[in-house]
Formats: C-alpha cells, structure tokens, sequence
C-alpha cells in the first residue's frame, strides 16, 4: 500500500527541523482568555494582540453582543440548514439589508465565510470558454475558486498594469472576460492601483470582481474599500467581503449592482449545498455593519496608528513590506523562516501576538511578521509595541 | 512560422532561467530538469507569452511538463 501522505513528507520534515531549533510552535498558539479587542492571555501571559485582522475592534462592542444574545435567545443555536430550504431567518435579510445600505448597491448575498464567497462566485459566473485574468498574489480563495470553475485561468505580475492589459489584448474575441484584483493584498499591506486597472478592464469588455476583505470598514470615505477610496467603486460588478475582519464576527458576502444577480442563491453550489450562519452570528454582522457606516473618527485613529507603527518600525531598521503605510497592515520582512520564527518567538516573551506568514501563502518566498492594526489599540499600546519590536529584533539579531 | 524556429525562438527564451545551463532536449523536464520553480515559472510563461503574443492558460500549463509539449503547444496556439 503506498501512503497517500508521503506527499506530505517535506513540509512534516521542515516543521520538525524548525521545532527541533527549540522555537515555540508558531501555528499552535492558544488563547487562554481574550481581555479585549487588543489585548489576550496566551500562555499564562498578557499579551498585545497585533495580529487579528480586528481592525475596527468590533469584537467586544457592546451593542454588538447585545444584538448576538438577543439573536440567540429568540432564534436558538443555529438554522441546521441551508439558505436555500430551512436556513434564512429574518436576522439573515438583516444583515443583506444592512450589506445594501452600507455599499449602496442593489444586491447582497451572504455565505457561511469569505472563503465560500470567493469560492461560489468565482466558480459560478466564469464557466467554460470564459477568461479569468486575476493578480498572481491572489488569496488561496480566489485560486481555489478559479480551481472548482472550468474557464481559463490568465494570471498576471502582481498589480502590473502592462501585463494585464497584454493579457486582456489577446483573449479570443467574444470570450467572457473576468478580472479579479483585490484592494489589500493581505502580505504585504499593499494596495493595487484599481482606479487604472479597472479603467483597463472595462476598455476590453471584462466584468470585474474586487476582494475588499482587508479594506472594509476601514478604507474609502465610507468605509467601503479601496475602490471608494479610489472613486472607481461604481465600475466594479462583484465586491467580495468578510464578516471575519473589520465586522468582527465570521461570515463571507458578495454585493453588487448586476440585474440578474439574485439568481446567483440558485445556481451558486457553496451557497446552496451549505448550512447557513447561526442567527446570533448575523445578527451581529447587521448591528456592526450599521455601526461601521458611522465609524470615521474610528477610521482617522487607525490610520494614525499605521502610520506611527510604520514610521517606527522603519527608524528602528526594519525592511518593510511597504515604502510608506497603504492599509492596516504593516508587513515585517524577515530573512528566512528559521530566524522570523525566532523573531516571532522574541515578540511572544515581550508580550506581542504577530502573525508569522511563509510560504506558500506569501509571494517571491519570503518570510513575513504581519501586523494587523486595530483601531482600539491606544498611541501608548503602538509605543509599546515599537518598543518590543526593538527589544526582539536586538534579542533575535534581525536589526 | 516553422516548429524548428519556434524551437529556436523557446531555447533561447529558456536561456536566462536555465540557471545551472542544462542542455535542452524535447524531454526536458521544467520542474525536474530545469528545476523551474512556480515565481520562475510565471517569468518564464510571460516571456513566451510576449514573443508569440499569445496567452498560456493555467489550464493549459498544467498539461506542458516538458520542453517538446511546450514547443508543440506554442505551435498549436500560433495556428
């Protein structure tokens, strides 16, 4: 019998020799008691959390979990079923409800997590003989989404226009034409410059779908991402969202102005052959989708702690993802994945939860320290936070 | 254009990625051979892709494992 996980034999060799380096396991951390939207308990230990895609720190708002408890007490534990049978309760309208005010658009469909967002759309509207022209630093959703469909996959160099375009040139005549871009790409906290590409995507017939998971809730006037930011928001057909970020909760959505997009709730597979979201989970999804309309001076404050983490970070001597901040995230570039998990490690003992990314989820290899800004963390955390920085970079010998 | 010019024309796109400068023949592996990796990959298809003008899906990546099959691809794609 040959082992069907020998396949997997690399990767389980890799991890015992990172391990056997006597590093904490990065990918089991548990926390044992969570005191807000910044700060946990992790080993017995107070911990800053830098590290959580929380960026609007919804996650203990108080009006938040009152929507949640009351949702739990009038609808029960869950829907045991799909969306399309025994699985809408009213509190799942709400939320879409919510959705369409929030982006002002006609149409919002919400799936059990981001994941089966991207996932169901993407496989369901590019179908065989259609062109998908997506970045190459695509989530793993959007790829497995190209995956499960059956058009033709055109990749291209992460946010290069040129490259786009020629790929769009050559496309056969008449063939259906998705473009898919995100507004932050989750590594390194950069953002495409979708004003131009959308501009380009248009000029050759292409729908266009933008994943706006690390940009909701907090970038654009309204919070509703890089495209409002950009002015471009009303050239774009499918926006992808996340409940499991800015919202605080889980859940995946897709909004959009397209006439015909309700039928999507029939034919879209991971909509349909799904339990829907528990009733307390939406209905905190609505209340903090509603707060979030009205969150600018929240929205001011976390742009003045990336700034000043960035700043830091860069006046301590640490290569950054990006020359000046775009988004939340700010992306610390390590040297290999031995020392960023020794680095990551250093962090820990200081009291700071980062994430460590390596690949194959970052691009050209590299080995990351993410971090997520919340915009809860006070200007005295973001001091501390540099501090720590400076302690386990001299302690890991990264500056 | 002939198979033996798109032939030609491929080797001497190879050039640049053929790091450890293996002689090229139609078994050719890109991933065993050529030890191309998935960011050599994408570099190396967007070269071929700009000097024929024409698009690789990833669709039809996956069915090119060597030199010939590709030579043989970029013949088809240019008909």
């Amino acid at each position: 019998m040959s082992d069907l996980f020998s396949k997997f034999d690399p990767i389980i060799a890799q991890r015992e020799g990172l391990l056997a380096t006597g590093v904490t396991d990065p990918f089991s951390l548990v926390m044992e008691k969570v005191i807000s939207p910044t700060v946990a308990v992790c080993n017995g230990r107070e911990t800053i959390l830098l590290g959580t895609y929380n960026y609007m720190g919804m996650t203990f708002d108080p009006d938040v979990i009152a929507a949640g408890k009351k949702a739990l007490d009038e609808f029960g534990s869950g829907t045991t079923g799909s969306r399309v049978l025994n699985g809408t309760y009213s509190p799942h309208r709400d939320v879409e409800e919510a959705l369409k005010e929030f982006y002002a658009m006609d149409h919002a469909m919400v799936f059990s997590t981001g994941y089966q967002a991207n996932l169901g759309i993407i496989s369901t509207i590019a179908g065989k003989g259609d062109y998908i022209i997506l970045d190459i630093d695509s989530h793993a959703s959007i790829w497995d989404g190209c995956k499960m469909g059956d058009a033709e996959v055109v990749p291209f160099k992460h946010n290069d226009l040129e490259a786009m375009e020629k790929r769009l040139r050559r496309i056969p005549e008449g063939a259906g034409k998705l473009v898919i871009l995100e507004g932050v790409y989750s590594m390194l906290g950069d953002i495409a410059p979708l004003k131009e590409m959308i501009a380009v995507a248009k000029k050759y017939g292409a729908m266009v779908l933008v994943d706006e998971a690390h940009s909701m809730g907090f970038i654009g006037p309204n919070g509703r991402g890089v495209a409002e930011e950009q002015g471009c928001l009303d050239d774009v057909d499918f926006v992808i969202g996340t409940f499991s970020k800015s919202v605080g909760t889980v859940g995946g959505f897709c909004v959009s102005n397209h006439p015909k997009f309700e039928i999507m709730r029939l034919v879209c597979r991971p909509y349909v052959f799904t339990a829907s979201l528990p009733p307390s989970v939406v209905a905190t999804a609505a209340t903090s989708v509603r707060k979030l309309m009205h969150a600018a001076d929240k929205r001011a404050h976390l742009w003045e702690n990336s700034r000043t983490l960035h700043k830091g970070l860069r006046d301590k001597g640490f290569q950054l993802g990006t020359q000046e901040p775009q988004s939340a995230i700010i992306s610390v570039i390590m040297p290999d994945l031995e020392r960023g998990a020794g680095m990551w490690e250093a962090l820990l003992h200081e009291g700071l939860y980062v994430n460590l990314a390596r690949p194959p989820a970052t691009p050209a290899g590299m080995t990351l320290l993410r971090c997520s800004l919340c915009a809860l963390h006070s200007a005295e955390q973001v001091q501390t936070i540099i501090g720590m920085f400076e302690r386990a970079g001299v302690k890991a010998g990264i500056i | 254009m002939t198979r033996e010019a798109t032939q030609a024309t491929i080797l001497s796109l190879i050039e640049p990625f053929n790091k450890k400068g293996i002689a090229v023949s139609d078994a050719s592996t890109f991933a065993g051979d050529l030890e191309f990796d998935s960011l050599t990959v994408m570099d190396f298809v967007a070269a071929i892709e700009d000097e024929f003008d024409i698009i690789i899906s990833m669709n039809q990546q996956a069915e090119i494992e060597n030199f010939g099959q590709l030579v043989d691809a970029v013949v088809k794609l240019r008909d």
